[in-house]
């Protein structure tokens, strides 16, 4: 029964790994329910500073902001990557990396130079390898990420941006579409792509205090850091359906290979029996 | 009595909306109260807190520490920067966050900015002045 023990070691070590693989599912089916209520919860910010940009926009045409303006030439992009802290996420970060990298080559071919700034420890640590200008990085945002944290990262791309040291910041997530599907998109944040303007044209002005240029400065700051929280959000709730569906197989397979073991197990038994028996019988017969 | 929808919201979360027959807020250039009919304006907000009188007189305060106050003839906008409610302030916190900026204010030039150090005392000074608000309104 040498066999026998060796399969019996094996199906033990399978089935602690199993408890571990639904242990993380359980887990993460019970997280995705609240990092969705958190990502409808930060919509209405959303929707309203939209209204109001595009409200300065009717009212207010004789400014034009930096972050609305195309620039003519592209000599260096920025790029915010937000991607998760933990792995054992199925192919969630690096499905997002090979289109990012992709997407960097293409701008490098041109003689576009790249900057990096990541949200997250996997792109941290995936970025820290590569040959890129990793300006900064914020890791450890846990469960309820607040705006917070990101301010500093977002910073050093919306100045880079404003002292003209970048031309266009691209905002890199994985957005999330259903339990089953995310999606990785390359989003351009700087200069805000221009949407039309939703409603008729009022044909009042604001009342501003202190100038139009101060507050249409704050409104699209504000509007930039709720599009990266935003995507922060759904880069959570993205990494949690990953790992829920990559743990779900992960068990399945684990229960197969228990199954295929369990089989084999009893093969090598009956085998060990047979022969067994046989031995006795041909010793019989030979006495 | 005329009332007007007013809606509050931070990055975070929806803070409140519903109708209102005044808003009280902390401008960037002084106190303002707004009520329905008011003439289209936007101003940024300073730390501070934000009241809201209902349409049957009760009021609600919310402490912002900065953000955005709109104007419009139909709804009255407040992206708040950090809401939380106010019974939900910590004190010890608030506190805790003055100390901190006024540490970091004794050694200038070092690690925080010193403007960043200004802002982060003011919001703490707001914060507990709401708190001491909140109080006095709970002891009548």
């Amino acid at each position: 029964m040498a066999g026998g023990r060796e399969i019996k070691t094996k199906i033990k070590s399978v089935q602690n790994t199993r408890k571990v693989t639904r242990a993380l599912e359980m887990v993460s089916a019970s997280k995705i329910r609240k990092a969705q209520d958190r990502m409808r919860a930060s919509r209405p910010y959303a929707r309203l500073i939209r209204q109001l940009i595009s409200h300065i926009g009717q009212a207010n045409t004789d400014f034009v902001h930096p972050f609305l303006t195309q620039r003519e030439e592209t000599r260096r992009v920025g790029y915010i990557v937000v991607s998760s802290d933990r792995g054992l996420a199925g192919g969630l970060n690096s499905t997002l990396f090979r289109r990012l990298l992709a997407d960097m080559k293409s701008w490098q071919d041109q003689g576009v130079e790249v900057d990096v700034v990541c949200i997250g420890q996997k792109a941290t640590a995936f970025f820290r390898r590569l040959k890129v200008n990793l300006l900064g990085s914020v890791t450890h945002l846990g469960e309820r990420p607040q705006l917070e944290q990101l301010v500093g990262v977002m910073s050093i791309m919306l100045d880079g941006y404003s002292e003209a040291r970048l031309d266009r910041v691209f905002l890199c997530y994985n957005d999330f579409i259903n339990t089953m599907a995310q999606k990785p998109r390359i989003d351009q944040l700087l200069p805000l792509p221009v949407e039309e303007a939703l409603e008729t044209r009022h044909d009042w002005d604001y009342i501003y205090e202190p100038d139009a240029e101060t507050v249409l400065n704050q409104v699209l700051t504000r509007y930039v850091e709720s599009l990266v929280y935003q995507a922060v959000l759904e880069n959570l709730a993205s990494e949690h359906a990953a790992r829920m569906v990559a743990m779900k197989s992960a068990s399945d397979n684990a229960t197969k290979l228990i199954d295929t073991l369990n089989l084999s197990y009893n093969k090598a038994r009956q085998a060990a029996i047979t022969q067994e028996i046989s031995e006795i019988v041909g010793g019989a017969a030979a006495v | 009595m005329s009332t007007i929808r007013c809606d509050i919201v931070s990055a975070e979360d929806e803070i409140f909306h519903g109708n209102v027959s005044l808003v009280v807020a902390t401008g960037e250039m002084g106190e303002l109260g707004i009520a329905p009919r008011h003439a289209p304006l936007i101003t940024r907000l300073k730390p501070g807190y934000v009241r809201v009188v209902l349409e049957n007189g009760e009021s609600q305060e919310f402490y912002v520490s900065g953000g955005i106050l709109e104007v419009q003839p139909q709804v009255i906008s407040v992206l708040a920067d950090t809401a939380i409610r106010t019974k939900d302030l910590d004190e010890a916190v608030a506190r805790k966050a003055k100390e901190e900026a006024e540490r970091a204010l004794a050694n200038r030039g070092q690690a925080m900015d010193v403007a960043e150090a200004q802002a982060r005392l003011a919001e703490a000074v707001a914060q507990l002045q709401a708190l001491e608000r909140l109080r006095k309104n709970l002891k009548h």
